[in-house]
């Protein structure tokens, strides 16, 4: 079943296009992987799924209900998920705290019976699983003195406490060294065995190709492939897009 | 951090919390005699303190405590907005929204006091969000230069329409019952508001508004209406500048045109900016020292401004952090040297 | 009244010029900009009567004196406080404030003080009557704009300008020097106020008051122009004047300040970045 379906979304930057035509169909409980060049659209692709970008054509289906025109927070409450590429936590307070902010969001309050009650104790869970030391001062300290590596598991546990179906990452492991790679790997196989949905944008490709079901390539805003990785590892044209010589 | 040098071994200063801060922090607070004190001792005495200058000394000074009571709630407003980032330039607009409401209540439908700042607070809390809810996407610089020229465009809005009184004012409001309960109200109003915003703040409700000052794309794709949340902010924000507005008009049985006056935009800013923005209690101290200060100068006439804007610019420059910044860390952290290994 | 429309617009597009200059290059928002505007027009004022110099001469020396200033005060002041909003914001009122209240004290209130016209008398153009020096402020801001034009588009320092407006980070690694060109961009948006205030005061008196309008115009068409973008500055100085002239003609004076209000309001309900602003402004405000 296709949880979230993208139709011929198209968006153009003063003359350039920076999303041409884009379809792909995302069933659920499976593992989407969007490559391609750099500047070649992916973020775009992945605000215009959460709204922070609004399309000049086509439409963003979740789960039958039209998500083109919805703000960033109603996307969110409906379940889709969006990890920033360019860390966003609140600087300003303790990793803890971070997590209390999406705990309030409407889509947390509804599930878990409401009410603004005491939240410290369900955050360092959630930070637990994302590979926080419960008994150390980590989330404790704050977001601005954490480490890079902290920020990225930051950004995944406030997609775990929106209690999010579709998680998009938006390179989650660019900066981070291959050991913090082979350490956050196996909580999103978790997510995946817990029936979530995964869309990555990533250019570490080893990595993503161990994981994905299935990967999109883009290229100047257009799709130019879309298939399994092995299908995706040998094809002319993606090497083309990705070393930018004629084959 | 600083560094220094003594028998031929490096020393740096290091800061830490004293233990009796973290201890206060804890359930300890509540069963030492001695860690209450430390946490009520910095509380107290600005209360007692006030409370004594503005019952004991001469009726010239009760004024000059109204003065800076009102100040200090517009400052401790404006950092409110601040601290959910809504960077305001015209507090002198809800404070003279709130002026006219309660003017209005108390000369057409002569209402009496007690039912007219309440009345006006709320009211003008709910005219200064609507009129600034097309705006409330802006953020930044954009949101404060709107703010800035709001009051003054209504200033000759009212000067054009002549409406509730134009450029003559509102005259013979009904005063307060006596000067003692106009110096309690206006106190109690003034650590009602810095207390319970404080309060506020620290919850996990008033901890999504930090959030949007930190980072509001950040706190959309958490799910919050930021909008929403702006919107409530602004509304508690310009009810306590209403508040004040409310309470001059009765204080000074007058409103006009001055309650847009820019002084009632600048002042709270610059009290914030030396008292130390994000902390509420700073703008409190800051406009504690300005205000009397304006009193002090106030022989000189319009150079007074020019001192303002003066110590604002060495402020900003020279101590940005504020004073009250500086101040708890000398109360809540000691400084030592340690060795450099 | 189509005449004293377009007059108008160009009036206020003159007077916006500067401070989105400064805006569009640093991102410094020059609240201390309506100050700048009255202290030329008092130092013009104090060298064409106290010194007896020659009236070009004397706008010549304002023009030069409040750009130095301006560069002084990035460098003294803004340069310590750059990218901190609220700090910035504060420092440069605070510097109206100096600015405007000191002229206050020393005793420049009143409607003696006046810059001279620099060609009197007046022609008819479409049945209405206008002065030259109304024409010639036409003629300047064209000449100003286009000036401003080519000097953005084929000087070095122009288009040093024009790097740093989009990307801070890059143009540093290309070798330009964001605090010098910061310091050039507050120095010449300051001379383009002193030029504005030169030209445009001969028709009014000075005084101190008219400095807070200067600004609140100013912000005004920028806000509705979209910051940083001239194109829109112009075109918002064209509606906003024409629209002041048209409820000044047909409903009363008084009500000229609530269009430019209700214009601000409704452009920024419909389109948060002013009428051509970036997509980056976007992006930034929203």
């Amino acid at each position: 079943m296709n949880i979230l379906e993208v139709k011929g979304i198209t968006k153009t930057f003063g003359g350039v296009s920076a999303v041409a035509d884009v379809s792909v169909n995302i069933e659920e409980n499976t593992l989407l992987g969007i490559i391609g060049p750099n500047g070649s659209g992916k973020t775009t692709f992945v605000n215009i799924i959460t709204g922070f970008v609004r399309p000049d054509k086509g439409s963003v289906v979740f789960k039958g209900k039209e998500m083109i025109g919805l703000p960033p927070y109603r996307v969110t409450n409906l379940g889709v998920g969006r990890a920033f590429q360019m860390v966003k936590p609140f600087f300003h307070l303790p990793a803890y705290k971070n997590i209390i902010v999406p705990l309030s969001s409407p889509r947390v309050r509804a599930s878990s019976g409401g009410g603004y009650g005491d939240k410290d104790a369900m955050s360092l869970d959630i930070l637990e699983e994302v590979g926080f030391e419960r008994d150390s001062s980590v989330p404790y300290k704050t977001a601005s003195v954490l480490p890079h590596g902290y920020l990225k598991r930051l950004e995944l546990a406030r997609l775990i406490a929106l209690k999010s179906e579709v998680f998009i990452l938006d390179e989650l492991f660019s900066g981070l060294s291959i050991a913090e790679v082979t350490s956050i790997t196996p909580i999103i196989e978790k997510l995946l065995l817990d029936g979530k949905t995964i869309i990555m944008v990533e250019h570490r490709l080893k990595e993503l190709f161990r994981i994905a079901d299935k990967v999109i390539v883009l290229n100047f805003g257009k799709k130019i492939k879309e298939g399994v990785p092995k299908e995706i590892l040998e094809d002319e044209e993606v090497k083309k897009a990705y070393l930018g010589v004629e084959v | 951090m600083k560094e220094r040098v003594i028998d031929g071994q490096n020393y740096r200063k290091e800061r830490i919390a004293r233990c009796i801060k973290a201890r206060s922090d804890d359930i300890y607070a509540l069963t030492s005699q001695k860690e209450m004190w430390y946490l009520l001792f910095p509380r107290i005495v600005p209360i007692v303190g006030i409370a004594i200058v503005a019952y004991l000394l001469p009726i010239y000074w009760k004024k000059v405590i109204l003065t800076t009571c009102i100040f200090a709630m517009l400052a401790v407003s404006w950092d409110f907005l601040s601290s959910c980032g809504m960077l305001s330039l015209g507090q002198a607009l809800f404070f003279g929204i709130g002026s006219f409401a309660a003017g209005g209540f108390n000369h057409y439908l002569h209402l009496p006091v007690y039912l007219t700042i309440p009345l006006a607070t709320v009211t003008g809390g709910l005219i200064s969000t609507m009129i600034l809810l097309p705006v409330i996407r802006l953020r930044g610089i954009y949101f404060a230069m709107v703010t800035l020229i709001l009051p003054l465009m209504l200033m000759r809005l009212i000067e054009a329409t002549k409406l509730l009184g134009g450029t003559e004012g509102l005259t013979g409001l009904s005063p307060f019952p006596n000067e003692w309960v106009e110096v309690t109200l206006i106190m109690a109003a003034m650590w009602a508001a810095l207390f319970g915003l404080r309060r506020f703040i620290a919850s996990d409700y008033g901890l999504i508004f930090v959030s949007i000052r930190d980072n509001d794309r950040a706190t959309m794709a958490s799910g919050i209406n930021i909008y929403a949340f702006k919107a409530q902010a602004l509304f508690i924000g310009s009810s306590v500048c209403a508040f004040c507005g409310a309470f001059m008009t009765h204080s000074y049985q007058f409103t006009g045109m001055p309650v847009f006056a820019m002084e009632f935009s600048i002042l709270p800013i610059a009290a914030a900016a030396i008292g130390g923005m994000n902390t509420l209690a700073g703008p409190l101290l800051g406009a504690m020292l300005l205000v009397p200060l304006s009193e002090l100068l106030r022989e000189f006439g319009t150079l007074r401004i020019v001192f303002y804007g003066a110590i604002l610019i060495i402020c900003v420059i020279g101590l940005p952090e504020g004073i009250f910044h500086y101040l708890s860390r000398k109360y809540n952290e000691m400084e030592r040297w340690v060795k450099i290994e | 009244m189509l005449v004293y429309g377009l007059i108008n617009s160009v009036i206020l597009a003159l007077m916006a010029l500067g401070f989105n200059l400064t805006f569009g290059i640093s991102g410094v928002a020059n609240f201390a900009y309506g100050a700048i505007y009255i202290v030329a027009g008092f130092i013009t004022w104090t060298l064409i009567e106290k010194l007896g110099l020659p009236h070009l001469v004397s706008a010549a020396a304002a023009i030069v004196v409040i750009g130095l200033f301006g560069m002084f005060l990035y460098k003294l002041v803004l340069k310590r406080i750059r990218g901190l909003v609220i700090s910035e914001v504060i420092a440069t009122f605070a510097v109206a404030l100096v600015a405007l209240e000191l002229l206050r004290y020393i005793g420049f209130i009143g409607f003696r003080y006046s810059l001279p016209v620099f060609i009197d008398g007046s022609v008819e153009i479409l049945g209405a009557y206008v002065d030259i020096q109304r024409l010639l402020i036409l003629a300047l801001s064209i000449l100003v704009v286009v000036a401003q034009y080519l000097f953005t588009h084929y000087t070095k320092l122009g288009l040093a300008f024009r790097g740093i407006a989009q990307d801070e980070h890059t143009s540093l690694s290309l070798g330009i020097n964001p605090d010098r060109i910061a310091s050039w961009s507050m120095g010449i948006g300051c001379s383009l106020g002193a030029f504005a205030a030169i030209v445009i005061l001969p028709l009014g008196t000075i005084t101190v008051d008219s400095g807070y309008d200067v600004l609140i115009n100013a912000l005004s068409v920028c806000i509705v122009g979209g910051l940083g973008s001239t194109f829109g500055v112009i075109i918002a100085s064209f509606i906003i004047g024409y629209a002041q002239i048209l409820t000044a003609t047909y409903i009363s004076s008084h009500y000229t300040i609530i269009v430019s209000l209700v214009a601000i309001l409704v452009i920024l309900a419909l389109k948060p970045s002013g009428l051509l602003g970036h997509q980056k402004e976007l992006e930034e405000r929203v």
